[in-house]
């Protein structure tokens, strides 16, 4: 019986054949125009750590004061170095890193490679089982190195081969401005998109780049001075008295991301609580003069927050699915006109014994074939238009993207849900049509 | 005369589109949600546009940038004497017109140094937030920039300074938009403002110069920029900025970098990424707004071919339904003519409609994007565009169905099918 429909409804097509192009073409380009924004949209907001996301958080303190604060009354997304000390101290969460991206000049043994700047981390032990990083080689530091301050370095796998070739170079030794580290660790290919530790630190599609190949410990990248391109002072207009280091350490100035791993429901109130009594206390020491002001998010509510998401992507989701719309809406007129323009055949029909629901099953069907066909000029539409990503998304982003099946078979499944939509008033139109009447009139 | 005609014309079509609700109704939907999409879309396109194409102030074609590294354990005397020494240098380069340094650079997107001017020493409002770029005397000729009052640095004002050191000059430079923030009565030149670390003169004001922040509708501090009489020390790098004679820069780059190359043990600069032209660094900066604008028009341009395409679909219905109605119009006189303006007629009435009910959508819409995008609000004569584009894209749309209607002989009326 489907097939029969589907054979009434090619013969039904190739009677109307602009009609029927017309359908099928708006559906292809309101379908792919959907389905290249999700893909963008897709590879942009995409969990870049599913099996950890929802343990990993970001704490925040307001350490500036509502007169200061640019952003209403939330928190910097970063801590200053008090504050991110002393949340490290306390150990409060199962596990707890600090971080900062900073550039250094790497020069090694192997004279073939020139000194260059490469950036990446600085972070505590815990950073790698905390973001599940895989390593090739060796591993990550102890706690120990971090209070030793120990000179260890952990690189990624393209600097890996790029220097020693892909040897296991655990034990070797690079210099980074100037100092010397030991390779500790050398990490497997790694590239969490978005680079979602540094989202506080980096720019929008700076957070989207590749990650960086150096990792050394806070606690060393603090005694070497390294500062970051990224900090907010809390005024350009007073004189803080910053003038040195260990000043700017102290002052109120804000820079370093902090991330907890907290398991339970009960772990994050007990963390939110101690963040608040933390807050509290600095207002009893008289460093804050404002109410305990503090957030606790985990990594997805943290990236909704940070609009990780690029503006290009969430307009070309919205107005791509208003295009799909005004589609549907228009195939529904341009179904009505089909199915009416058909009204005697389907008096016939009725008058020889089908029943209602044989009406409404022959031209969903009948639907569906043409959303199956739209859908697959969709696809094509669409693997076209994520191939002209480059031209339209930032490099960055335009990487990311890309199609797979899922996307494939989305695609051709939208396109058949939007006809077979966009078809039941025609349908219930069409089923109503009185047999005896359209046989008189035909006469 | 056929205006009068057609008028007359308009009760009869508006009783036969009432025998035809459902397809009314969806062609009316469908220019109300187009009219309300494209609209704001092609808004967005305009903003988008205007933003990227702000220019910078200085003559972007000439200007070239340098990213130059510090090698590691230079001392600030160090490398003051290297930026000296560099500077002399690139001034030699043949093709070289001028060259200064700095720590940011217009379109950079960041870098710059976020700098509060206050009127009084003990102000307690929120001061005037600008972008701070070091310069010495040769950064105006560098930039292409002109003062439009007051005077340029004199070699003895400038002083190194380091990132820890107190800045504050004698006499600074501001732009003409920061001049008449600070000052709305125009009197900025010569006038003493205060930075962090203590006053300084306002000796000169630049027609135009924009910051190194470039990436938000919404600041509204970009053209608010100040030049400090400095050599930045930052012991990570200095940026220098060239300004050549020729746009043809290649040959120009390839020798200002050999230059330095002749004290290459002292620096790093990134084979890939530490030149860039002000051009260049233009289309990153506005890679976000590009992309923004050029999605959003491809997007309206299907919606409107999408709109198009379903008023000849339903029009040639219309007809094919009307063909014996038509044919005995026209026995009973009407002209091909009458039949061509009844369905242009109809068609303006409908998106007429159409257009009623998509300016109260699109305004809603543009209200909702203000809210989540932080957009402006749309300008009153967007809609009345809008509208008339949409009108004009009926009327092409119906043209063919509507031929074909007139072609349809008066014998139809007495034939049956």
């Amino acid at each position: 019986m489907w097939g029969y429909y589907v054979a009434l409804a090619w013969r039904s097509s190739a009677r109307s054949k602009a009609l029927t192009a017309l359908v099928i073409a708006l559906l292809a380009f309101g379908v792919s125009a959907c389905m290249v924004s999700y893909a963008v949209f897709r590879a942009t907001t995409s969990d870049p750590i599913p099996a950890k996301s929802s343990r990993l958080y970001v704490p925040q303190i307001d350490s500036f004061g509502p007169t200061i604060n640019w952003n209403g009354s939330e928190p910097s997304p970063v801590l200053s170095y008090t504050d991110a000390i002393a949340l490290y101290q306390a150990r409060k969460a199962s596990r707890q890193t600090l971080l900062y991206p900073a550039t250094w000049q790497m020069e090694s043994d192997n004279r073939l490679i020139p000194a260059m700047p490469l950036s990446g981390d600085a972070v505590t032990a815990d950073f790698f089982p905390m973001f599940d990083v895989p390593f090739r080689f060796g591993g990550g530091w102890t706690p120990t190195d971090d209070t030793q301050h120990a000179s260890v370095v952990v690189i990624s796998r393209r600097l890996n081969d790029k220097l020693f070739g892909g040897q296991n170079s655990v034990g070797l030794e690079i210099r980074l401005d100037g100092k010397i580290f030991r390779i500790g660790g050398v990490l497997d290919d790694w590239n969490p998109k978005p680079r979602f530790f540094d989202i506080a630190s980096l720019d929008i599609p700076g957070i989207f780049s590749d990650t960086g190949d150096i990792y050394i410990p806070f606690t060393r990248a603090i005694d070497m001075k390294k500062g970051t391109k990224y900090d907010l002072c809390p005024s350009y207009s007073t004189d803080l008295g910053i003038s040195d280091w260990d000043k700017y350490l102290r002052s109120e100035c804000v820079w370093i991301d902090a991330w907890v791993e907290l398991v339970t429901p009960s772990d994050v109130e007990r963390y939110r609580e101690f963040l608040r009594n933390y807050a509290e206390e600095q207002r009893r020491n008289g460093r804050f003069s404002w109410a305990p002001n503090i957030r606790l998010r985990n990594l997805m509510a943290w990236m909704a927050h940070e609009h990780v998401t690029p503006k290009a992507s969430n307009l070309s989701m919205l107005v791509s699915a208003s295009f799909l719309l005004i589609v549907m809406v228009n195939v529904v007129g341009l179904m009505l006109a089909r199915f009416m323009r058909r009204a005697p055949e389907i008096g016939i029909r009725r008058a020889l014994g089908a029943s209602r629901a044989a009406v409404y099953r022959q031209l969903l069907i009948e639907g569906a074939a043409l959303g199956c066909v739209g859908g697959i000029l969709g696809v094509a539409l669409t693997l076209l238009g994520l191939r002209g990503a480059g031209a339209l998304f930032e490099p960055s982003i335009a990487r990311i993207v890309h199609a797979d099946a899922s996307l494939i078979v989305l695609t051709v499944l939208l396109a058949m849900a939007a006809t077979v939509i966009s078809a039941l008033y025609p349908t219930w139109r069409a089923a109503k049509i009185q047999p005896a009447w359209q046989i008189k009139i035909n006469s | 005369m056929a205006l009068i005609r057609t008028w007359m014309q308009l009760r009869p079509i508006v009783a036969a589109l009432g025998r035809h609700k459902v397809a009314t109704v969806l062609i009316v939907l469908q220019v109300a949600l187009t009219l309300a999409v494209a609209s704001n879309a092609l808004f967005i396109v305009a903003t988008r546009f205007i933003h990227l194409s702000r220019p910078t102030g200085t003559d972007e074609a000439h200007i070239f940038i340098i990213r130059n590294e510090w090698k590691n354990g230079q001392n600030a005397a160090q490398i003051d004497t290297n930026i000296r020494t560099d500077l002399a240098a690139l001034r030699q380069v043949p093709g070289v017109r001028d060259a200064f340094s700095s720590e940011a650079y217009p379109l950079e997107g960041g870098g710059g140094i976020p700098l509060g001017l206050k009127l009084k020493p003990d102000q307690k409002t929120r001061p005037k937030l600008s972008i701070a770029y070091a310069a010495d005397e040769h950064a105006i000729d560098t930039l292409g920039i002109s003062l439009a009052a007051g005077r340029n640095f004199r070699p003895e004002e400038i002083t190194a300074i380091g990132p820890y050191d107190k800045m504050s000059p004698p006499g600074i430079i501001i732009t003409r938009s920061a001049a008449n923030k600070l000052f709305p009565d125009g009197s900025a030149l010569g006038r003493t403002v205060y930075l962090p670390a203590g006053p300084a003169t306002i000796i000169g004001i630049l027609a135009s110069l924009q910051g190194s922040y470039a990436d938000s509708s919404v600041r509204s501090i970009d053209e608010d920029s100040v030049l400090i009489p400095a050599r930045y020390l930052d012991p990570e790098g200095v940026v220098y900025l060239v300004r050549t004679d020729a746009t043809a820069m290649k040959p120009v780059i390839a020798a200002a970098l050999k230059a330095l190359q002749e004290r290459g043990a002292v620096r790093l600069i990134d084979p890939k990424e530490g030149v860039i032209t002000l051009l260049q660094a233009r289309e990153r900066d506005y890679a976000t707004d590009r992309s923004v604008a050029l999605l959003m028009s491809i997007l309206s341009g299907l919606l409107l071919m999408a709109t198009a395409g379903g008023i000849v679909g339903l029009s040639s219905f219309w007809v094919s339904q009307r063909r014996k109605q038509i044919g005995i119009r026209r026995s009973l006189g009407a002209t091909t003519g009458d039949i061509l303006r009844y369905f242009h007629a109809e068609n303006f009435l409908i998106v007429g409609g159409g257009i009623v009910l998509g300016v109260l959508l699109a305004f809603l819409a543009n209200l909702g994007l203000m809210h989540v995008y932080e957009l402006p609000r749309m300008p009153p004569y967007v809609l009345p565009l809008g509208a008339l584009l949409l009108w004009l894209l009926g009327q092409v749309a119906v043209w063919g169905p509507a031929r074909y209607a007139a072609k349809v002989p008066p014998v139809v009326a007495i034939r049956t099918e």
